[in-house]
């Protein structure tokens, strides 16, 4: 927490602004900050819940903070991971020399469920498939950063980065103009010009991207519009879409206008009912096939799930070495594959240290945080892994790092993660900053925010 | 502008229009009911209201063919088995502003949102006589609300035309129906007309209109069925006559063909429609058949807004 | 041999249609057994747009229909010289790997059945001899599901057709993909055409079979109803992981309208040059 010189001065100048503050005051700011969330209207839905579902994420006002050098060394790695993500991608998707070379094994990429056969063969401009590649991290030392997870589909949370920002600059602004804090507020042009670069190469012209949105009734509609209303480009929804000869059209009132570029937030399985799920009423049907022969982009490309997978994370670090060329700079958490009977001994015989987690799953549903449960839990989750072994892996449970956070008794310790965005076009970029999730409750060490996670705004000091 | 986005702006304009419609409506019904009236009673009235609503069908589905004054009140304010209560049409038209939210300024969706709110409130409240006013008064007043908040706060860009376009076409259809009903289903017979009831009547029908001392100011002395016709249709200075709300319908189309650089056969048609007005003259209206023509104008109102539709690529397709 | 295919497809809706949208798998493969002499696909008021060859080798194109229209009619007209290969798919250019037909689709998952069906089927039989097995395979289906049309529809799985113990060509290789999946060899779905022979004209002459992967060998066709493995006599037009894949016509129609479907297949023989100076 407070370790590095700088990183102390930077929390300090922040602490000094808590002493000299009345509590009453910080109570009415943490108000202030929550009533402007509320009025625009940032809500998350929380699925498996009856009634209200619509949900603030509690925002803490105590910055995360990193330092000029800390960040560097984090933005060299999460920019190294997700080349070689893309790397592995359109490897799996062509010549596959990684599973020839018998690095990463056959069956772990061929009979995955987010494997897709219908873009074998593609060319994607820039040979990009996952262009928003959000890794999640956490760390346990000074030095030391841990990658929990990849995130090469469409991650979501960036909105919460920007707005985070937005409303510590409205609420302090004396903070923000004594200590020199990187901007983040670029992030949805260098957003919009990354879709741009991979416009397909039948576009001549200024490519016209567009965002993919399952509509209004979606958990992320508001990231979805709010990320489409920062760049410019329309907010569109399956059916403003239609494929007409070697195209896609948006239906305007001027008429059709032709569509380059497509930053979807909707499932693979969901993108064209001609090709995928028969039932989709959210897709365009024929949009693979203009994707496949060169008509459109799609950002990111269908079949990018293979890479984030829970079983294949455990390959990254491989992956680095294979593609790159290079030794990794973020290390990867310790993970036993269930899969594998050696590692599901070792993983029933000390459930009660580990942190199991569905292969496929996501959102910090269906985990088990060992440390944290009871024997009757342990050993009701002991069956499900002999159920289905190849479902499952397990970590250590780390050290993670905590930052002060407001709590009702004032400000005490919180476990947090971090979750940059890196963007990948013709070129890679990070900006600095990200998503820092907080878990709000004394000890825990989840932070998704359907578990009861906040969230934190993340500062990168200027040198 | 995306259809789709279009199409919503257009549809929420429509139905708060008939929201209010549908108060003014219930306002005329409660005028009526304190008035005794000759033949059959009251519950005669009520019926054509129903009628004007375009919704008999349904009400007699549940209610049957009582029209009993509480039954029409809830039907046409509360129910929402009927799409076309103040309530649903509320509703529909804030699902319509929620799906293009970006789309409207925050003063519109205030607006907007607020009734959506408020409404939820006043369905909770207990059903007296009292109530039924109030109502009225509240529903006209959301409207007013959002009418005002888009002239101060939207740009007058293509989006305030799809706006206006459901505005005029639905209220261009509104006035028909209801002075359709007024004369077709209230009287019947021709020796009732200029009768006191008759007076009485045409005046509540100005009244809902808001246009009482609009038509003393503009025609003065007594009420008769050829003066009110005139004023309800012809006159372009009654912000609810036909030839007022075509004559808005194709100033906000010219304005999109302007925009867009091309003109649509929706242009055609309102262009038609508006000379034909134009030129008409109350005698010959009244010639032909007050309800012949009202049906024609319905019908012709209506081709132009699938014409809207069909233009700007309204619609799943 | 060489085979001519007149192959029409006409879809009649009860309101008028826009913006139609088909994907269409509907040119033969190109490999050894067959080369084809002349092929047109067409389709009245439509356009041929996005085309490309997909990862399985498949050449696919997509017909786009602004409309509005109250009837498509895709009519499909060609010859082709085949020759027969025992079953074997040769020299044919394939980007996915086979590892990737090991994986089931609704239409093709296991139920004990099917998985008893397997074992009873590969029972005694060499754990080296893929090849034998898969002939295995197409002889247990052929014996446990009859050739009965009508008996099943276009949804059928594999586990219901073997319930049944009826079903159809589509019904056949679903069940065989099933089973091949259960023994380790990787199969898919071949769709295309069959000669049945004179004056049997339009007898399933739209046809589907299986074909299973054999290491060494490639991809080998099971035609399970046939009892054989395809040869002259049929022609391939592409593949997928189940029927719905597979399908030379996949469609969608929106806003409603019903879709009444009539399809009209004939293939027949015409005498080739080599064979008239034999």
């Amino acid at each position: 927490m407070y370790d590095g010189e700088t990183l102390r001065e930077a929390y300090a100048s922040v602490d000094a602004w808590v002493k000299r503050t009345p509590p009453e005051v910080i109570a009415q700011k943490q108000q202030e900050a929550e009533a402007l969330f509320r009025r625009i209207g940032i809500t998350f839905a929380v699925y498996g819940e009856g009634g209200d579902v619509e949900r603030l994420i509690p925002f803490d006002m105590m910055p995360r903070v990193f330092t000029e050098r800390e960040w560097r060394k984090l933005e060299r790695g999460v920019k190294q991971r997700a080349r070689a993500l893309n790397a592995f991608l359109h490897d799996v998707y062509h010549r596959a020399e990684i599973i020839r070379a018998g690095v990463v094994p056959a069956d772990l990429v061929y009979r995955n469920e987010a494997y897709e056969p219908a873009v074998v063969g593609i060319d994607p401009p820039a040979r990009v498939y996952s262009h928003i590649v959000g890794i999640d991290i956490v760390r346990t030392g000074p030095e030391e950063f841990f990658v929990l997870e990849d995130n090469c589909r469409t991650p979501s949370g960036v909105s919460y980065m920007l707005e985070n920002r937005e409303i510590m600059m409205r609420m302090f602004p004396e903070l923000f103009r004594s200590i020199r804090i990187a901007p983040v507020d670029d992030y949805p042009e260098k957003l919009r010009r990354t879709l741009a670069s991979v416009a397909p190469p039948k576009c001549e012209s200024e490519p016209t991207c567009v965002v993919l949105s399952p509509g209004s009734f979606n958990s992320a509609y508001y990231e979805h519009s709010f990320l489409a209303d920062q760049m410019g480009v329309e907010l569109v929804e399956g059916q403003d879409l239609f494929v007409q000869g070697e195209f896609v059209w948006m239906r305007t009132t001027q008429g059709p206008k032709r569509v380059d570029v497509i930053y979807r937030r909707i499932d693979d399985s969901f993108l064209d009912p001609l090709c995928f799920r028969p039932d989709s009423m959210l897709g365009v049907p024929g949009l693979m096939n203009v994707y496949r022969s060169g008509g459109v982009s799609i950002c990111s490309a269908p079949g990018s799930g293979v890479a984030d997978d829970k079983a294949v994370y455990t390959y990254v670090p491989e992956m680095i070495r294979f593609y790159l060329g290079e030794q990794p700079i973020l290390k990867n958490v310790q993970t036993w594959k269930c899969a594998d009977p050696a590692d599901r001994m070792h993983v029933l015989a000390n459930l009660k240290d580990l942190v199991v987690k569905e292969v496929h799953g996501s959102g910090g549903y269906g985990m088990l945080v060992g440390p944290a449960s009871t024997a009757e839990q342990i050993a009701a989750y002991a069956e499900r892994i002999k159920a289905a072994p190849d479902d499952f892996i397990a970590q250590p449970t780390l050290s993670l790092s905590t930052v002060p956070t407001f709590v009702d008794s004032g400000l005490a310790p919180r476990h947090v993660d971090l979750r940059p965005y890196c963007l990948v076009g013709r070129e890679v970029h990070l900006v600095p900053g990200g998503l820092t999730r907080v878990a709000m409750r004394e000890g825990s060490l989840v932070v998704n925010s359907s578990q009861g996670g906040g969230v934190k705004d993340t500062w990168v000091l200027a040198d | 502008m995306l259809s789709r986005t279009a199409e919503s702006l257009y549809w929420l304009a429509r139905y708060m229009e008939r929201a209010e419609t549908m108060a003014r409506l219930l306002e005329v019904g409660y005028r009526m009911a304190m008035m005794p009236s000759a033949a059959e009673g009251y519950r005669n009235e009520w019926a054509s209201l129903v009628a004007a609503a375009g919704s008999s069908e349904g009400f007699e589905a549940k209610f049957g063919e009582d029209y009993r004054q509480r039954d029409v009140e809830s039907w046409l304010f509360f129910d929402r088995d009927n799409p076309s209560s103040v309530i649903a049409c509320i509703e529909t038209a804030r699902q319509n502003g929620r799906a293009v939210r970006t789309a409207l300024t925050t003063e519109m969706w205030d607006a907007l949102n607020g009734a959506f709110l408020e409404i939820a409130g006043i369905e909770r409240e207990p059903r007296t006589e009292a109530l039924l006013p109030k109502l009225c008064e509240w529903t006209k007043r959301q409207g007013a609300l959002l009418r005002g908040s888009t002239e101060t706060s939207h740009l007058q860009n293509d989006g305030y035309d799809f706006l206006n376009l459901g505005y005029y076409i639905e209220r261009g259809d509104n006035t028909a129906r209801i002075l359709d009903v007024k004369y077709f289903v209230l009287l019947p017979t021709t020796d009732m007309v200029g009768g006191t009831i008759d007076t009485y009547q045409w005046t509540t029908l100005l009244r809902s209109l808001s246009a009482f001392r609009a038509f003393h100011w503009a025609y003065g002395g007594e009420y008769t069925p050829r003066k009110i016709a005139d004023f309800l249709i012809l006159n372009r200075a009654c912000p609810r006559s036909l030839l007022h709300c075509s004559g808005k319908a194709d100033f906000h189309l010219a304005r999109l063909a302007g925009a867009y650089g091309r003109a649509t056969f929706a242009h055609d048609r309102i262009r038609e429609i508006v000379a034909d007005l134009s030129d008409a003259r109350i005698e010959d209206i009244i010639g032909e058949g007050l309800h012949e023509f009202l049906t024609r104008f319905i019908n012709r109102n209506a081709a132009l807004g699938q014409d809207v539709a069909d233009a700007y690529l309204f619609g799943p397709q | 041999m060489r085979l001519s295919v007149r192959h029409r497809t006409v879809y009649a809706f009860d309101a008028p249609m826009r913006w139609i949208v088909q994907s269409h798998r509907l040119t033969p493969s190109v490999c050894v057994s067959q080369r084809t002499i002349a092929w047109n696909v067409a389709a009245d008021g439509g356009e041929i747009g996005a085309s490309f060859v997909d990862g399985a080798g498949d050449a696919v194109r997509t017909l786009t229909i602004a409309g509005p229209v109250d009837r498509v009619e895709v009519l499909v007209e060609g010859e082709v010289e085949t020759t027969d290969t025992s079953g074997v798919l040769r020299n044919h250019r394939e980007a996915i790997s086979p590892r990737v037909y090991l994986v089931p689709t609704a239409a093709t998952h296991p139920d004990r059945p099917l998985t008893e069906l397997a074992a009873a089927a590969v029972k005694g039989a060499s754990e080296d001899d893929a090849l034998g097995r898969a002939h295995r395979i197409a002889a247990a289906v052929a014996d446990a599901i009859e050739y009965a049309p009508g008996a099943t529809d276009a949804h059928t799985t594999a586990a219901e057709a073997l319930e049944q113990g009826k079903g159809v060509c589509q019904d056949h290789a679903h069940a065989a993909i099933a089973l091949a999946h259960l023994c380790g060899l990787p199969a898919r779905y071949a769709v295309g055409y069959l000669f049945a022979g004179a004056g049997e004209d339009g007898v399933e002459a739209s046809h589907a079979w299986a074909e299973i992967f054999i290491a060494g060998l490639g991809w080998v066709g099971f035609d399970v109803a046939n009892r054989c493995c395809p040869d002259d006599r049929y022609i391939r037009l592409g593949s997928g992981r189940d029927a719905r894949e597979a399908a030379p016509i996949r469609g969608i129609s929106r806003g409603g309208a019903v879709e009444a479907l009539d399809v009209d297949v004939t293939v027949s023989s015409s005498p080739s040059r080599s064979q008239t100076q034999q």
